[in-house]
């Protein structure tokens, strides 16, 4: 792991029932960088990101982690993969602690209490730690899932709208951490349509659609 | 390589324990169904001790296919079965896990409760310590086929009745041998033997496959 790590693409088809999304799409973001992935509604940022994490299979073309194709890679590929979609995946019945010790675990790199409660703090979550996530608003339930990205050691963010239904305060930190990332040498890709204050040299734009 | 394994098995048990309802509606189903053939037919003990075994078998298998639906369901709908595709642990492990826990919550409770159907049904205690020992062996394997077809109709409308067509047909090699075992029993169990080795090794047959064949089907379902 001493090479910076790579995403590219190459000559990607993408087709969504009949209709052809995007064709013959190549490109590539590099260690320190971000990527904003724009386009007007239903034009294939979100069937862009699942592709990715290899919940989509184009229908030709492929993605390649530091030259080598995500799909040989597997597991490989997955440990420096953090994705996060439209839905919050956290449990409705389990609190934000077990939630995300949870999911820590399965991710391969399990958190100790004490980091889970600060990540959890860090978003504004103290003193809702263990009531169980149904209870708390969506703002709160994204905030949760979004703690996740204070706890991995993934190098690759692929973060599906990532600030809806948060207030001003938790987008301005959920930025913040973003940028930390990829100031410290990992690689975000997301889609947003709030203006982003994202907007340095290491960021990129992809415009689909 | 077993955290993710005990990690997600716990993980169900855990959410089972606080929505007790799902469990104790697959057990109260088996004994609702097993209890009505006295009241149909009648009950008269040698036609009651004559269909015992078919009766323990047709109930356990639909109540384990009452409960199938859910396997995947929540996790679908929430977005956790999309994240657990992306972990780094083998998905068939994870799915290994998940049935392990829907058997312990939904099959092993069969298994505890059929001496009261061995009761009611007048088949005696030897009869009735096969009868757990073949539900023991074989309710495993239902449900590990049965999440074959709960992968399968995933987030399809009508998905429930869809899985009792898939996986009824499967389920019948596990129907004759298993009650085929306990009548076995009740004529004397000199072939026992070779019923149980069969249900063991439809069992160990189900433990390799139905965790790959699953897994590829989630991915299916989730794209």
């Amino acid at each position: 792991m001493t090479q910076a790590p790579f995403l590219e693409w190459r000559r990607l088809v993408v087709e969504r029932g009949e209709r052809v999304l995007f064709e013959d799409l190549s490109g590539r973001v590099d260690a320190g960088e971000s990527l904003l992935v724009e386009g007007r509604n239903g034009s294939g940022k979100t069937t862009f990101l699942r592709s990715i994490a290899g919940l989509y299979l184009p229908l030709q073309g492929e993605f390649l982690w530091n030259g080598e194709n995500v799909n040989d890679l597997g597991e490989g590929f997955r440990e420096n993969l953090l994705y996060l979609g439209h839905m919050n995946a956290i449990k409705d019945n389990l609190d934000a602690v077990e939630n995300l010790r949870v999911q820590s675990r399965l991710s391969g790199n399990p958190a100790s209490d004490e980091d889970i409660l600060s990540a959890l703090a860090a978003f504004g979550l103290r003193g809702f730690e263990d009531f169980p996530t149904r209870m708390l608003s969506q703002g709160q339930k994204r905030r949760v899932a979004l703690a996740r990205l204070l706890l991995s050691r993934a190098k690759l963010w692929v973060l599906d709208e990532p600030f809806v239904a948060l207030d001003v305060a938790a987008v301005d930190h959920l930025q913040s951490v973003i940028s930390a990332h990829v100031e410290a040498g990992g690689i975000a890709i997301l889609t947003t349509h709030q203006a982003t204050q994202l907007t340095d040299n290491s960021t990129h734009r992809l415009k689909l659609g | 390589m077993w955290r993710g394994f005990t990690t997600m098995l716990k993980r169900d048990l855990v959410l089972a324990m606080r929505r007790r309802t799902d469990i104790l509606t697959t057990l109260f189903f088996f004994i609702i169904v097993v209890s009505l053939f006295p009241l149909g037919v009648g009950t008269e003990k040698e036609i009651l001790r004559k269909m015992a075994p078919g009766v323990v078998w047709i109930a356990a298998l639909l109540a384990s296919m009452l409960a199938l639906e859910r396997l995947f369901a929540d996790d679908h709908a929430d977005g956790t079965l999309e994240q657990m595709l992306l972990t780094p642990q083998p998905v068939a492990l994870l799915v290994l896990a998940k049935v392990t826990a829907h058997w312990l919550l939904t099959g092993l409770p069969l298994v505890l409760i059929a001496p009261l159907v061995g009761l009611q049904y007048h088949v005696g205690g030897d009869v009735t310590l096969v009868m757990m020992q073949t539900l023991l062996i074989g309710t495993p394997v239902l449900s590990l086929i049965g999440a074959i077809g709960a992968a399968l109709t995933l987030g399809l409308r009508g998905g429930g009745i869809l899985i009792s067509l898939l996986i009824l047909p499967l389920y019948i090699p596990v129907l004759v041998y298993g009650s085929g075992a306990v009548a076995e029993s009740m004529a004397g169990g000199g072939e026992l033997g070779a019923y149980f080795q069969l249900l063991s090794a439809f069992l160990i047959l189900a433990l390799v496959f139905s965790p790959w064949a699953t897994a590829a089907a989630l991915k299916i379902s989730t794209e």
